[in-house]
């Protein structure tokens, strides 16, 4: 009974209402979930013409494109959640992939460019394919490396794909892309329907992709891809000793996080139908990058929230938006200190059958809310645990 | 819910109903879930044959000589300890043979092929697994979440196929989820399989690493000091596990200090010290043999020379 180790107490107390809510989910069925979410989803796909009066963000800022915004930066807390989140792959220039897939959208559709012109629903997943493969580039030298080092280079990236639209003429600099594409349709009279001044039709485009890119996320954390990135993340030496091929899955993850981050800048280029340099310093990928950290890095649900807060907060209260930065610095301080795992640090679940299986092992879920697991430690049933008297 | 309620069994569980079998059906079910760890049964073939050869192994760091011209065999179906004081190179060997390390001269063969520059997962998949002196757990997932992940070790699914969820998909996931279950059972810890890995008692983390290095199907498993920090009777459950692991068809090479385990579960020892080997033999050889006893216990001033 002496040899029971105390499991490490650095995690704070999880607050009762939040882990019965997580736990009350997790014990409904799938369908009961679906029945929830539906109605859910429909209100969050209504929001722009509801258009409620607290949330809303007039007479300040078009409530249509501020949804959109946030839209935006959902996709790319999404993304860059696969990178920093799952495969613990501390990424300091995800802005770099994101103006790589603003670029290219930009490139293949406006008429300033000397590109041949694609129709802009071609371009989007074409700038998606180039930046997998500058996710590819910037990954296979750098993801020998670890931790600090790896923020670095990554940091390195975003500059230079920054300095890069800064000085190539082709990027045009601060000159920029004008009428960049948008998605084909027209109104009822005749005007064209995804306009820069109309965030609607934006939105809901945008929300459609983000809800594929759960679903195809998920799909990849309920896997072994998943299951590799949290072993890698938790203890990279061991993990490759289990037999995971570490390299192959830090690089896929880049990849995958750069290709969402090119689909969201080229929704961004699209949108704005403008173009030029001044979008992509480090401060937009320190914002990407606290939109995650804040919500719960891991965690799809807690980086929606992240991502909305960062994006929403500026939006809704301009005046405080010059703060913008000082704010989000203190919140991000004082969330370390009482709140390590972000707003909502929920573990994600890596097993396509776990419900089922932890249901026959042991009858019930599995432990949510790990921290009440750890109390009155019992003998084993099998043929005896660590702490059962002979 | 209370806290008693969260640790005991709920209805409806195999833990549950294992609590209420009888003798004979508990003998039944111990067979199957022993059947499921050991999908391979052809690893009990060949009984005898060199399964693993350290072939004149030379780890130089610097100028420290960690293995100084090593040489020995595993074989298949055995439980061979690896044995030596402190500082030995004990753990310097294992790090050799799963390519932690690469030996500076000499060479390590697994059935009879050169592990050469072979790299540390995919010497996994060649069938070396190995547990750590340190436990090393995924610490954020559950206890089936890890054991999986050994079982993904053997897994094809492509990311474009777990993107998909195409059928092998499926197919791997159901099978790794058995697999899993049963390898815990087999170990022990079923009860707490729902539960992260950092809040499991210290003997189910040990046990847990067991099931993990099970679950990559090895030809060897390598246990480094499974039973350190246990009770004299945590110690005779784990002999116990060993045993079952080797009749199950696997082959165990043990680091282990407690003598009284060593001796109780090995069929042959090496005795390493100061990175040479010293002895090799059965457990009664090794108790008898001067250079292991001096090792152990040092030797009077007269007896030298």
């Amino acid at each position: 009974m002496t040899t029971t180790k105390t499991p490490s107490t650095a995690k704070p107390p999880t607050a009762p209402w939040r882990t019965s809510i997580s736990e009350r989910w997790n014990n409904l069925s799938r369908f009961q979930q679906w029945v929830i979410l539906i109605p859910v989803v429909v209100l969050i796909f209504a929001l722009p013409w509801l258009n409620p009066p607290i949330l809303t963000t007039e007479p300040g800022y078009d409530f249509s494109i501020a949804m959109f915004d946030v839209a935006r930066y959902c996709l790319i807390a999404i993304g860059l959640n696969v990178v920093v989140g799952q495969a613990g792959l501390l990424d300091l220039g995800y802005v770099g992939f994101f103006a790589i897939g603003a670029y290219v959208a930009a490139l293949f559709t406006s008429p300033d460019s000397t590109l041949w012109k694609i129709p802009y629903l071609a371009a989007v997943p074409l700038a998606m394919a180039i930046t997998m493969v500058f996710g590819i580039i910037l990954g296979s030298p750098t993801l020998r490396l670890r931790g600090d080092y790896l923020a670095i280079v990554t940091l390195g990236f975003g500059e230079m794909v920054r300095l890069f639209a800064d000085n190539v003429d082709a990027l045009r600099g601060n000159r920029g892309f004008s009428n960049i594409g948008a998605p084909p349709g027209t109104r009822e009279n005749g005007e064209p329907l995804f306009v820069n001044f109309d965030g609607k039709p934006w939105y809901v485009l945008c929300v459609a992709v983000i809800i594929i890119v759960l679903i195809l996320a998920g799909n990849l954390e309920r896997s072994r891809v998943g299951r590799a990135w949290v072993a890698i993340r938790d203890d990279e030496d061991a993990a490759e000793l289990m037999g995971v091929p570490t390299f192959k899955f830090k690089i896929w993850a880049f990849v995958i996080g750069a290709a969402i981050g090119g689909l969201s800048g080229a929704l961004y280029a699209g949108q704005q139908g403008f173009m030029n340099n001044q979008k992509f310093d480090v401060l937009t990928s320190v914002l990407f990058l606290a939109a995650v950290i804040l919500g719960g890095s891991g965690n799809k649900v807690g980086v929606l929230l992240g991502a909305f807060v960062v994006a929403y907060v500026p939006l809704r209260f301009l005046s405080i938006a010059e703060w913008k930065f000082m704010i989000f610095g203190v919140a991000l301080t004082i969330l370390m200190i009482f709140r390590p795992q972000g707003l909502l640090g929920a573990r994600q679940r890596l097993l396509a059958y776990g419900r089922q299986a932890y249901q026959r092992l042991v009858g019930r879920g599995e432990m949510v809310s790990s921290d009440t697991a750890m109390s009155a430690e019992k003998g084993g049933l099998m043929n005896g645990g660590s702490g059962a008297p002979k | 819910m209370t806290e008693k309620n969260k640790n005991e069994p709920a209805p409806g569980g195999i833990v549950a109903e294992v609590a209420q079998m009888t003798e004979v059906e508990l003998r039944e079910h111990e067979a199957e879930v022993a059947d499921v760890v050991a999908t391979d049964r052809e690893f009990a073939v060949g009984q005898g044959e060199t399964l693993l050869e350290m072939d004149n192994v030379t780890m130089r760091f610097g100028g420290l000589v960690a293995l100084d011209g090593v040489s020995f065999d595993i074989k298949r179906g055995e439980i061979l300890g690896l044995i030596g004081p402190n500082g030995a190179g004990k753990t310097t060997c294992f790090n050799a043979m799963t390519g932690v390390y690469r030996p500076t001269s000499g060479q390590v063969l697994l059935e009879g092929k050169p592990l050469g520059k072979t790299t540390k997962h995919k010497i996994t998949r060649k069938g070396i697994a190995r547990t750590f002196q340190n436990i090393r757990l995924f610490d954020e997932m559950t206890a089936l979440e890890n054991v999986v992940v050994g079982t993904d070790a053997r897994h094809k699914t492509s990311v474009v196929g777990a993107l998909l969820r195409l059928p092998r998909h499926f197919a791997e996931e159901k099978a790794a989820v058995e697999k899993a279950m049963a390898l815990l059972e087999f170990v022990g810890i079923a009860d707490r399989a729902g539960d992260k890995a950092k809040n499991l008692p210290y003997g189910y983390q040990r046990r847990l690493e067991i099931a993990r290095a099970l679950a990559t199907e090895p030809k060897l498993l390598c246990l480094d000091e499974p039973a350190a920090g246990f009770n004299p009777a945590e110690k005779d459950e784990l002999m116990e596990l060993i045993r079952k692991i080797r009749d199950d068809g696997f082959t165990v090479l043990l680091i282990e200090h407690d003598m009284r385990l060593v001796m109780g579960v090995t069929d042959r020892i090496v005795v390493l010290e100061f990175g040479k080997k010293i002895a090799e033999g059965t457990p009664e050889e090794i108790r008898n043999d001067k250079a292991v006893i001096a090792a152990y216990l040092g030797v009077p001033d007269d007896d030298v020379a």
